[in-house]
């Protein structure tokens, strides 16, 4: 469906790749780990490698739960917009299909968050 | 000549005032007068059966507010010269009339010009003075929401920008974006959504905790606002059912278009309520209800007879209504986790409830806090006594409808979130639920244009690339003074310094309040 309007109603979408001066958004998700309330937001390069990416991105962010030391990401199951990803830590984000605006989404298996509650 | 009765009947009186005051026109088209009626797909045959919900004249309205005012100023300036503030429960109530006063105060004033707009859109002339009347109560619920909470600015901090940080402040985009969806639809969706979705069917779940947590909190400025505008409310109330009723009762044909509105409006709604639900179980020292209690109060019930009264019209509940009613055992606590996390960027202090605090939480959601959220926040707490206050230093994902980090989860599964993605013209959407998802899918255009403030940082248009800046100088939040834990924060300092100097002057007045 579409918007009811006197006029042509239409707009550019406000987060196009373009408005964001040579980077991109990418989302992460580590299911179980509700101490973080929603997804991360980040700002990354599209030439970052996917190992840069956990070390530099993902390490810091997730740094102050107790999993975190625990968590093999680059051994963990990863998906990429819903769909199953094997994730390449040489190759960078923009080879591995990781378009601006994607969401991966990172499953620890084994780690369940504080007192195994998915916290 | 004698004039015979000088004074009119009420009768008479309303139909000179209201009615009489339109007429047919002779040399335009009335849809050039009126543009903005039909485009909505709604079809209105016949305006004369529009039932006035109050007859009230325009004489009438000023002198009774008039009055209200006359009575609510002079119990501000009682309450001010008295130092009020210093009778509050605790200073933790405060940070409840920061998020209003950032919150809802300025959805007043958007009211009010939605309603300012929407009075001259109809062509009939008993729903333009009901929109009239409407918008002035909006404009002034907004003034005296801020003259009732002004003598709070002189005491406490986080008070001091409200209309700028509403514009900007990444969770005040909630509420301003949920005003301008309404206000940017047709007058009619417009009256849907807030006199009937909101006014009618939500609107007893935002006043009635605020305004019962004042009076528990001993903050008598706030309760005397809320006394004074009572009356407005059911007033408004009443427009927002006859809107409802004249709407259905006009053409067959309006059915569907309703009920579209209804499943958005209840939805958006029922999000914008998580700030209420969070406010009522964290925020409030001394706890009026919870918020499971209050949604099943005033929502499960009495929106349940409601919308049995409005099946004979072929109105159905709201869709997402069982995922609505799942949620209000975790949403007071999925949103009071997100502010602790980001109190960092919050004009308001934030802070992990005290043991029986935590025990009257178990005791109200026996299902769910337990197993889901205190571990969580006693994980918190131990880390703060340790020296490391939990603080999120990464931006979250945002629901591209109602612009809340995607924080909510599964109704079967409250493990996990229950995110929603999207390609739209080959440009992906992020969505806390289905009803965000939907929302979106059925009028496209409107949310790929959405401010997201999480975004508007990452593209630069904060004035800075680091949260302290765009904190400091784009929000106006004084950092390590509104912001942050509340333990140890300026407000408490104060606090204890107002509670210390009250029990050595007058040690037998001080436990008079205590009674």
């Amino acid at each position: 469906m579409s918007v009811n309007a006197l006029y042509d109603y239409k707009f550019e979408p406000r987060d196009k790749v373009e408005n964001f001066h040579g980077m991109q958004l990418l989302y992460v998700y580590w299911p179980h780990h509700l101490m973080y309330c929603s997804p991360f937001a980040f700002l990354v390069a599209p030439d970052m490698t996917f190992g840069a990416m956990i070390e530099e991105v993902l390490k810091p962010a997730v740094s102050a739960h107790p999993d975190a030391a625990k968590a093999d990401f680059l051994g963990a199951t990863w998906q990429l917009n819903g769909e199953s990803f094997i994730p390449d830590a040489n190759a960078t984000l923009k080879d591995s299909g990781i378009d601006h605006k994607s969401m991966l989404t990172v499953t620890t298996k084994g780690l369940d968050g504080i007192a195994g509650t998915a916290s | 000549m004698p004039v015979k009765n000088k004074k009119l009947n009420l009768k008479d009186k309303y139909q000179y005032l209201t009615r009489d005051m339109a007429w047919e026109p002779s040399y335009q088209k009335k849809e050039d007068i009126f543009p903005n009626e039909s485009f909505e797909g709604i079809k209105i045959t016949d305006w004369s059966q529009w039932e006035d919900p109050f007859r009230l004249t325009m004489d009438a309205y000023w002198k009774y507010q008039a009055e209200k005012e006359k009575k609510l100023y002079a119990i501000f300036d009682a309450f001010a010269q008295n130092n009020g503030h210093q009778n509050i429960s605790d200073a933790r109530y405060v940070n409840a009339l920061k998020l209003f006063l950032t919150g809802v105060s300025p959805l007043e004033h958007a009211a009010f010009q939605g309603y300012a707009r929407v009075g001259r859109d109809f062509s009939g002339a008993g729903a333009r003075v009901a929109c009239q009347m409407q918008a002035i109560d909006e404009l002034r619920h907004s003034q005296t929401q801020q003259h009732a909470m002004s003598h709070y600015n002189k005491h406490f901090n986080g008070l001091h920008d409200a209309a700028h940080m509403h514009d900007r402040v990444w969770f005040l985009s909630v509420p301003k974006s949920f005003f301008d969806d309404a206000r940017t639809a047709g007058p009619f969706e417009f009256l849907t959504a807030i006199s009937f979705s909101f006014e009618y069917v939500l609107t007893n779940l935002l006043f009635v905790p605020f305004m019962s947590g004042a009076a528990y909190n001993g903050d008598m400025a706030t309760v005397t606002f809320g006394f004074s505008a009572q009356s407005d409310e059911a007033r408004h109330m009443t427009l927002g059912l006859e809107v409802i009723k004249f709407i259905l009762e006009q053409h067959e044909d309006n059915v569907p278009i309703v009920q579209r509105w209804i499943d958005k409006w209840f939805w958006r709604g029922f999000r914008l309520l998580s700030l209420v639900g969070m406010m009522m179980d964290y925020m409030l020292p001394n706890r009026v209800m919870s918020w499971a209690e209050a949604w099943e109060v005033y929502y499960e019930q009495n929106g349940g007879a409601l919308f049995k009264d409005l099946e004979r019209y072929g109105i159905r509940p709201p869709k997402y209504q069982d995922v609505a009613n799942d949620a209000k055992n975790h949403v007071s606590h999925q949103a009071w986790a997100t502010f602790y996390q980001y109190g960092h960027a919050t004009n308001f202090h934030t802070w992990m409830p005290e043991k029986d605090e935590l025990d009257w939480l178990s005791q109200k959601y026996p299902e769910t806090f337990d197993k889901y959220y205190r571990p969580r926040f006693e994980y918190w707490a131990k880390e703060h006594a340790e020296g490391r206050r939990f603080y999120n230093n990464t931006l979250p994902q945002l629901c591209q409808v109602c612009q809340i980090p995607t924080i909510f989860t599964e109704k079967d599964d409250p493990t996990v979130l229950s995110h929603r993605q999207i390609v739209h013209e080959g440009e992906r959407y992020h969505f806390c639920s289905d009803g965000c998802c939907d929302i979106f899918k059925d009028e496209p255009e409107k949310y790929v244009q959405a401010w997201l403030p999480v975004h508007q940082i990452y593209q630069g248009n904060c004035e800075g690339g680091d949260v302290e800046t765009v904190v400091s100088k784009y929000y106006h939040i004084n950092i390590g003074e509104d912001n942050f834990e509340y333990i140890g924060s300026p407000d408490h300092k104060r606090w204890l310094s107002i509670k210390g100097k009250q029990s050595d002057d007058k040690e037998s007045g001080s436990s008079q309040d205590a009674a």
